[in-house]
């Protein structure tokens, strides 16, 4: 991967580490207040269905994962595994789309 | 009146050879007031085994060459006291991590070295000798940066004691990286571009994790850590200018 490509991936894993510290914030603490009230999928789903704003966060959330996680995991498989190359970024590209493809689908689910 | 007996240091030292490709070989040195670990090697390799391999120059701290593993730690031999390192009256002394032995105490270190190159370290000049001298202000921030990271003396302590160099055998290394900040922010040089280039990536300074082993255990108190951390800076601007 040239040296372009890896600073922007740089790039991109800082960004979302900063998007996914807000956001990681803010759905511990709308568990914890959930939670007061006693925590059902009835009172989530109330919550969540047909919500603009919270499809808006958790989307942004899941996208936010579906890159952070895929490159964290490439740089401790090079280290840790040796693992680096050309099939390990296509793999890891893979995760991230599997990752962001599960996520949208749950943010859905609650939603919809 | 009796002399009283020398206290002994109890000093095991990689020797290479064997199936092993080396074990430590204990030596009795006489301790000594103000004694470095330097002297150590030099008494054993004067008075009880001239085979020992091992390297040094200047004695004072200002070449670089007698970097060792002292009690598990990177450090130049030279300005490193037994009475600061010693356990007890116990020293082990093997070479440095991270680079291949070439016997006993001494190492390879080509791969350091070729590392800086790698990494830009050649500063490109922009002016012939026919030109002025450049008049640079000792108090421009661009200075300050350089000031604060040009006294390494290339002893390779850093480059042994991290851990990326031992993960990614591609990764650049602390000095190579820091080497590289003092001519980016070398108003003289004209190869930024391409250096930032070379400098950015897995095997550059974004492989750096920031654990900071070198800037702890740098003998000049240097903090590669932050000129690595400042091309982290340098080569995301360039990115995001779309200069990289």
């Amino acid at each position: 991967m040239s040296a372009r490509s890896e600073t922007r991936l740089w790039l991109a894993q800082r960004a979302s580490a900063a998007v996914l510290a807000l956001c990681v914030l803010v759905h511990l603490a709308t568990m914890i207040v959930a939670v007061k009230g006693g925590l059902t999928a009835a009172e989530i789903l109330g919550r969540t269905r047909g919500n603009p704003a919270w499809a808006a966060f958790y989307a942004v959330f899941v996208a936010a994962v579906a890159i952070h996680a895929p490159i964290g995991l490439r740089t401790i498989a090079s280290e840790w595994l040796q693992w680096r190359g050309r099939g390990a970024d296509a793999f890891w590209l893979v995760v991230g789309a599997a990752l962001f493809a599960i996520g949208i689908r749950a943010v859905a689910a609650v939603v919809l | 009146m009796a002399m009283r007996e020398p206290e002994l240091l109890e000093v095991d030292v990689w020797r290479s050879g064997g199936d092993a490709g080396g074990q430590f070989r204990t030596y009795a040195v006489p301790r000594e007031d103000a004694q470095t670990v330097l002297d150590v090697v030099t008494w054993i390799q004067r008075k009880l085994d001239p085979t020992l391999a091992y390297r040094f120059a200047c004695r004072v701290g200002m070449c670089g060459s007698c970097a060792m593993t002292v009690n598990g730690r990177a450090r130049w031999t030279c300005r490193t006291h037994v009475a600061k390192v010693a356990r007890g009256n116990r020293l082990q002394i093997a070479p440095l991590a991270n680079l291949p032995v070439v016997r006993d105490l001494v190492v390879d270190m080509r791969a350091f070295f070729d590392k800086w190159a790698k990494a830009g370290g050649q500063f490109t000049p922009t002016a012939s000798r026919r030109d002025d001298f450049v008049r640079v202000a000792p108090d421009t921030p661009a200075r300050r940066e350089v000031d604060a990271a040009i006294e390494c003396i290339g002893c390779g302590v850093c480059y042994a004691s991290c851990d990326i160099v031992a993960w990614n055998p591609a990764y650049l290394g602390p000095a190579a990286l820091n080497r590289a900040w003092t001519l980016q922010n070398d108003v003289r040089d004209g190869d930024h571009p391409a250096r930032l280039a070379a400098v950015a990536g897995d095997a550059g300074c974004h492989a750096c994790h920031t654990q900071a082993a070198c800037t702890e255990r740098c003998p000049k108190q240097l903090s590669p850590t932050t000129s690595i951390a400042g091309l982290k800076r340098m080569t995301a601007r360039a990115a995001l200018k779309g200069e990289l």
